[in-house]
Parts: C-alpha cells; sequence; structure tokens
C-alpha cells in the first residue's frame, strides 16, 4: 500500500483476529489523516459533496430497488434514528451519562406536536361524536416550523427538571430515574384522556408545510421531504458537535466523564455542564419526535416504551455503543445497522431484543469503543483505569484528540 | 381528589402497602448488596427476579400442585418450591457476574461500561424468556422449549385466600401472612449472616473499602460471587411470592418492581441492608396510601416521585449510605 500512514508504520501489525481489528482501525485512521492534510476548499468540498449525494438518495433508489418507496422509507426511519442517536451520544458519548428514557424526550415532542396542532382535539370530538367535529379535522400550515421550537423548548424544561434533582449526584442515578421517567411519560400520556387522548392514541395529525407567498408546498405522504428535513437536521447536528468538541464545553465535558471530582477541582461546573448535554440530548429527542408524528400521522402512549422496537431508549443506546461512543460517524453507522438488520433478516424479528442485549454486553467486554471508535473515547474505554488517571500517560496523543 | 372518609379504607390499603413492600425489601436487599462490594447498579437484577418466580412456578408444577393445599402439605410444598426458586435465580445472579461483569472488572472499565453492560444482560435474559414460547426463532432448526413466552403464565394455586383475622375492620388473608412471614424470616436470616459470620465480615470490609481487605486476605472474589448470589437467594423466593401473589408471572414481571426495588433501596440509603428493607416497606406503605385520593393508574407515579424527591431532599436516604451494615 503506497502512502502508509504513520501510524501503522510505527507498529507492525499483530497477527489474527486482533490484528485484523487493529488494520480496520488503522483504515479509519489513515482516512482521518488524509482527511486532516486536504486543504480547507477540499474538505468543504468532499462535505458538500456528502451531503448531495446524500440529499439525491431517494431519486438514485428506483435505478437500485424495484420497491424503492420501500427503501425511501427505511433510510427515512434510519435518517430519524440517527438524529435521535446523534443527540443520545451527546449525553452518554460527550457526557458519560446513562440516559435510559430518552424515548420519552422523543414522546414528548411527538405529543407536543399532536396536541399544539389540534389533532387531539379532533381525536377526542370524532371520538364522542360531537357534532362539529368535521370542523376540527387539523390542517397542514405553517404552525409546524414554530411547534418544532416549541417541542424542542419543552423536552428542554422537562429535561432541566429531571436532570437538576439528578446529575448533582453520581452517575447511576441518573440511569435509573431516567428509566422510570420514560415509564411516567407513558402512563401519563395514557391516562391524561382529555389532553393526550389516553391510551387509544391520537390521529389525523397533520403534516408540515410551507406557504410563504406564492410557494405552496406541502410534505404529505411522500417520503422524500421529510427525509431531507431529517437530512438537514442530521447536518445542523453533525456541525454543532463537531464544533463543541473543540470548544470549552466539549473539554468540560470530556473532564466529567473522565473524572469528575478533577474536573471539578480545575474549576468546571459541572452540574451546569451535564445539565446541558443532558437537555441538549432531550430537545433533538423532541425534534425528531415532533417530526415523527408529522410523517406517520398516528400516535399512541406506547411509542413511550423502552422496548419501542424502532426508537425505544434500549435501541438508540444500542446503535450508539455499536457504532462508537463519542464519535460522529459511529452513532450514524449504528443507526443503519440497527434499523437495518432486522428488515433485511427477518428473522431477527422478535428476537432482535435478544441479539442487542447480548451485544451490549460483548461490545463492553470485547470492543468497548465500537465500531468507528472516537480516538479519545477508545483510550478511555479499552482497559485504562481513568481513575488511576493512566489515560494520558499511556495513550501519547489522545490529549491532542 | 376525594380521599375515603373510613379508617378502614386507609387501613385496607396500608396493609396491601406493608405487604407488597415486604416483596419490595426483599428485591432491593439484592440491589443494595451488590451496590455496597462494587458500586455497580446492577439492572439485570430485576431479571434475577424474574427466573425466580419461573422457577417457582415450574417446581409447583413438577410437584403436582393444582389445588390449594393445606397444612403440613402445604408448608412442605412451599418449601420445596422456594428451593428451586431461589437456587436458579442465585445462579442467573452468580452467572451474570461471571459473563459480564468480572471480565468488565478485571479491565478496570468505567461505570458507564458497567451499567450498558447491566442493561444488556436484562435485556437479553427478559427476551429469552419471552422466546421461550415453543416455537421456532432466529432462523434456529430447533424449537425454542416452551416455558414463558409473551403472554401471562398462570401460577398453580397453591394457597387458598381466606381471612384469618382482622385489624380495625380489615382482614388479612393468608398469602399475606405468608408472604410477610417468609420475607421477615429471610431478613433476619441475612442480616445475621451479615453480621455474626466469617463471610458476612468479608462482605463487610469489601464494601468498605476492597484494597484494605483485599491486604487483609479477603478473597475479593469469593465475596462478590457470594453477594451476587445471596441477593439472588432473595429476589429468587420474592419471585415465587410475587408470583403466587398475582397469580401469575410473564417474561417482563421483573420491570416495575425492579425499579420499585431500587428506589426502596435508595430511600432507605443504597448499600445499607436494613436501609433497604426500611425502604422497601415504607415505598410499599406511600404508594397505597396515595392511591387512596387519586386513581391506582398513578401508582406507579407516585413511587417515581418518590424517588425523585429523595435524590433531591436525601439523597443518602434515610438511614444513610452506611456501606453494607
Amino acid at each position: 500500500m503506497s502512502g502508509t500512514p504513520r501510524s501503522q508504520a510505527e507498529s507492525p501489525a499483530p497477527k489474527g483476529p486482533a490484528g485484523l481489528r487493529a488494520q480496520i482501525d488503522n483504515v479509519g485512521e489513515s482516512l482521518r489523516q488524509r482527511y486532516r492534510a486536504l486543504p480547507r476548499f477540499a474538505r468543504w468540498g468532499i462535505t458538500m459533496a456528502l451531503f448531495i449525494l446524500a440529499a439525491l438518495l431517494p431519486h438514485f433508489m428506483p435505478y437500485l430497488s424495484s420497491r424503492s418507496n420501500y427503501w425511501v422509507a427505511i433510510i427515512l426511519k434510519i435518517g430519524l434514528a440517527a438524529l435521535l442517536a446523534l443527540g443520545l451520544n451527546i449525553v452518554v458519548g460527550f457526557a458519560g451519562l446513562l440516559d435510559l428514557g430518552y424515548v420519552a424526550f422523543f414522546a414528548i415532542g411527538a405529543y407536543t406536536y399532536a396536541i399544539m396542532t389540534g389533532a387531539v382535539r379532533f381525536t377526542l370530538a370524532q371520538r364522542e361524536s360531537l357534532p362539529n367535529f368535521a370542523e376540527l379535522i387539523p390542517t397542514f400550515h405553517m404552525y409546524f416550523w414554530l411547534i418544532l421550537f416549541v417541542a424542542m423548548g419543552v423536552a428542554l424544561l422537562a429535561g432541566v427538571i429531571l436532570g437538576t434533582p439528578t446529575l448533582r449526584l453520581r452517575g447511576d442515578y441518573l440511569a435509573i430515574v431516567t428509566l422510570g421517567f420514560g415509564e411516567i411519560v407513558r402512563i401519563v400520556a395514557r391516562n391524561l384522556r382529555d389532553i393526550t387522548g389516553g391510551p387509544l392514541g391520537v390521529k389525523s395529525i397533520p403534516h408540515p408545510a410551507i406557504n410563504v407567498g406564492s410557494v405552496h408546498y406541502d410534505f404529505g405522504l411522500n417520503n422524500n421531504p421529510y427525509y431531507w428535513l431529517v437530512l438537514v437536521l442530521i447536518s445542523i447536528v453533525i456541525f454543532f458537535v463537531h464544533r463543541v468538541n473543540n470548544s470549552r464545553v466539549g473539554r468540560a465535558w470530556a473532564a466529567i466523564r473522565e473524572d469528575e471530582i478533577a474536573a471539578a477541582a480545575m474549576g468546571v461546573p459541572t452540574v451546569r455542564m451535564k445539565l446541558l448535554a443532558f437537555a441538549t440530548g432531550a430537545s433533538i429527542a423532541s425534534i425528531a419526535g415532533a417530526i415523527y408524528a408529522s410523517q406517520v400521522v398516528y400516535i399512541d402512549p406506547q411509542i413511550a416504551t423502552l422496548l419501542n422496537p424502532t426508537f425505544g431508549s434500549i435501541i438508540v443506546l444500542s446503535m450508539v455503543v455499536l457504532g462508537g461512543m463519542g464519535g460522529i460517524w459511529g452513532p450514524i453507522l449504528g443507526a443503519a445497522a440497527i434499523i437495518f438488520l432486522p428488515e433485511y433478516f427477518r428473522t431477527l424479528g422478535d428476537a432482535r431484543f435478544l441479539v442487542f442485549g447480548a451485544a451490549l454486553v460483548v461490545i463492553m467486554i470485547f470492543r468497548p469503543q465500537g465500531l468507528i471508535p472516537s480516538r479519545r473515547r477508545a483510550a478511555e474505554l479499552t482497559g485504562h483505569d481513568i481513575h488511576e488517571g493512566t489515560v494520558f500517560e499511556t495513550q501519547h496523543g489522545v490529549t491532542s484528540a | 381528589m376525594n380521599c375515603p372518609g373510613q379508617l378502614s379504607e386507609w387501613v385496607g390499603l396500608a396493609v396491601t402497602g406493608l405487604v407488597l413492600g415486604a416483596l419490595y425489601a426483599m428485591i432491593a436487599l439484592g440491589y443494595t448488596m451488590v451496590y455496597g462490594v462494587l458500586q455497580l447498579l446492577n439492572f439485570a437484577h430485576s431479571e434475577v427476579f424474574m427466573v425466580g418466580s419461573f422457577a417457582g412456578l415450574y417446581a409447583l408444577k413438577w410437584l403436582g400442585v393444582d389445588q390449594p393445599r393445606s397444612g403440613i402439605g402445604l408448608i412442605l410444598t412451599l418449601l420445596v418450591a422456594l428451593v428451586p426458586a431461589m437456587i436458579f435465580a442465585a445462579l442467573t445472579a452468580v452467572g451474570m457476574e461471571r459473563i459480564a461483569y468480572r471480565p468488565l472488572r478485571k479491565r478496570g472499565a468505567s461505570r458507564l461500561a458497567y451499567l450498558i453492560a447491566a442493561i444488556g444482560v436484562s435485556l437479553f435474559l427478559s427476551n429469552l424468556f419471552l422466546l421461550m414460547d415453543g416455537k421456532s426463532h432466529l432462523g434456529l432448526p430447533f424449537k425454542w422449549p416452551n416455558i414463558a413466552g409473551a403472554a401471562p403464565v398462570a401460577m398453580p394455586p397453591l394457597l387458598e385466600r381466606h381471612q384469618v383475622f382482622s385489624v380495625l375492620g380489615v382482614g388479612i388473608d393468608t398469602m399475606q401472612i405468608l408472604i410477610v412471614v417468609v420475607a421477615l424470616g429471610m431478613m433476619v436470616i441475612l442480616d445475621t449472616f451479615v453480621r455474626k459470620t466469617r463471610m458476612g465480615l468479608g462482605i463487610r470490609s469489601v464494601a468498605e473499602d476492597p484494597d484494605t481487605a483485599s491486604m487483609m486476605g479477603v478473597n475479593i472474589n469469593r465475596v462478590i460471587v457470594v453477594t451476587f448470589a445471596v441477593g439472588g437467594l432473595m429476589a429468587g423466593a420474592a419471585g415465587l411470592l410475587y408470583g403466587m401473589n398475582f397469580g401469575v408471572t410473564q417474561f417482563n414481571i421483573g420491570f416495575i418492581p425492579g425499579i420499585k426495588a431500587f428506589t426502596a433501596a435508595v430511600l432507605g440509603g443504597i448499600g445499607n441492608i436494613r436501609g433497604a428493607v426500611l425502604g422497601g416497606f415504607l415505598l410499599g406503605l406511600v404508594e397505597n396510601l396515595g392511591i387512596a385520593c387519586v386513581s391506582a393508574q398513578w401508582k406507579d407515579v407516585i413511587a417515581f416521585a418518590v424517588l425523585v424527591g429523595v435524590l433531591m431532599f436525601r439523597p443518602t436516604g434515610i438511614l444513610g449510605e452506611q456501606v453494607a451494615k
């Protein structure tokens, strides 16, 4: 191979499966180094080309498969999952907090949208056969864009209310409190019949639309516009994550994750920083929830369960862990793999949770850094006890990651 | 808000609450002991409970229980059924320590890695039972044993529920007495074990300071295995009793009692054995008295509010975090 990257030249790769793994990592590392060595305009060019390619994906589908509609739907699902995974990655990967109630914020977003568009009012009126229920049919409108921000705000608020008492304490408490919170959101959605539509769910949730001057565009039942919307949001999140990673906040998160006491001693406002990560993750999930509700038209309290087969907290966590915590491409790859695999291998069907559960354990034991490791995270997770402070001494280049 | 005016209604709810609380306390002991020695929140403990309830169910079936028994027959059957429930649960707990947690411990993995592995174990076990419904899964050529499946499985009726005596106009039935007696008995045995025996001393010393304990010649690995096993024994017994109380068991039966028991452990002060017992009874009481005024649908919300309230105002719990004391 010409142009051997430095890391490969330094240490001869060991044989066997460990050697193969090291080689795969080296390919990733060499790609990363080559990309960084490129001039700025070339990097921008590559990024834009990737974005355009991704945006045109629905148009390529008819050439790739005879069931293009089906595959576009899958890609949209992957996009939503990737958005969720990137959001959870901020909480789990960056701040090192285990959030097991992530889907609750997704449900909060979906319900905020359903309530604010009047879909709940319509559903209840129709269920009770009120004389004027037909007048209440919610129509698509520009408010979608406004409600997106409201949904974000509601989830932010819920995140702060939930996080403030819990994040002052050890990380384990957050895990169980969020686990309980997911259950609570489901119970509230089921029991507060007059506000949420109760156990039977909400229907006729309106699609978004753009209505500016002479431009009228209805998202409707077509999957493509939702996909593009999700793609734009993913791009924004990636940009945001990329910038934050190299900022004061990103460094504060890394410090908290590696040693919270030391971070506090160094003057990092740990509770505020953890709260920021938790609430940011929550608002991203909420946006994904609102988009999901507007696309599928019908939601019920079951979407908030831990084991929601597409977007449940555990599934999203598996995506982040499988792909690699703390990176950007890791969670996206994880989302693609975990949505795609059960679609492709139908036999996985009911057994997916069994497989994912086992996978979580196996990954934690053998490859805690995931498929596409973030360099810094990999150093922390692979057998260097953080509390003994060996990370910085044994892994050269970690501090500059 | 329409709270009942009659005292007997309150007492009735309190009794139900204390009975449930006894079960929460038994599960909470497992959480708190493992937390004491490993600082690990063992999410999969709820699945240990679930395994115990299924083992107890099949033990009852194997003993040919198809109608309620009484007298000596009842006591013997119950004791014989408790043994497999407790042993299978303990084996599950020890197995998860061996397979999942010990490799992580050897590598000095981060807390996050532990938590993720624990949730993985929990997911794996509950879905293992979900899939054991006598059909083929995962494209494998054989049929899975028909043990659990998605639907609830009915427990054989070992004990006939009838009123034994009454307190303030509230009938106390046989099942309630049985649960409280077994739970209290096991807690006393556990407390004595931890306070009086050599192994108990080892558990307490590891909880206090693992490094020093290790230097003093305590075999840490053995202490951890024993801790998991003891927690499993308690959870297994609780699983059988819980199943008998509600008449059914299911693959996901551990989820809600698991969260409640954890709440109980935190309420009493996590790592504190007597605290877990106190927390269990108190939580059962609070959530049941709470539903006197609001609809029973909100019961789980009350327990959760207790958890958040404790974390907010007294995170060390009522008795404080006296580790494994």
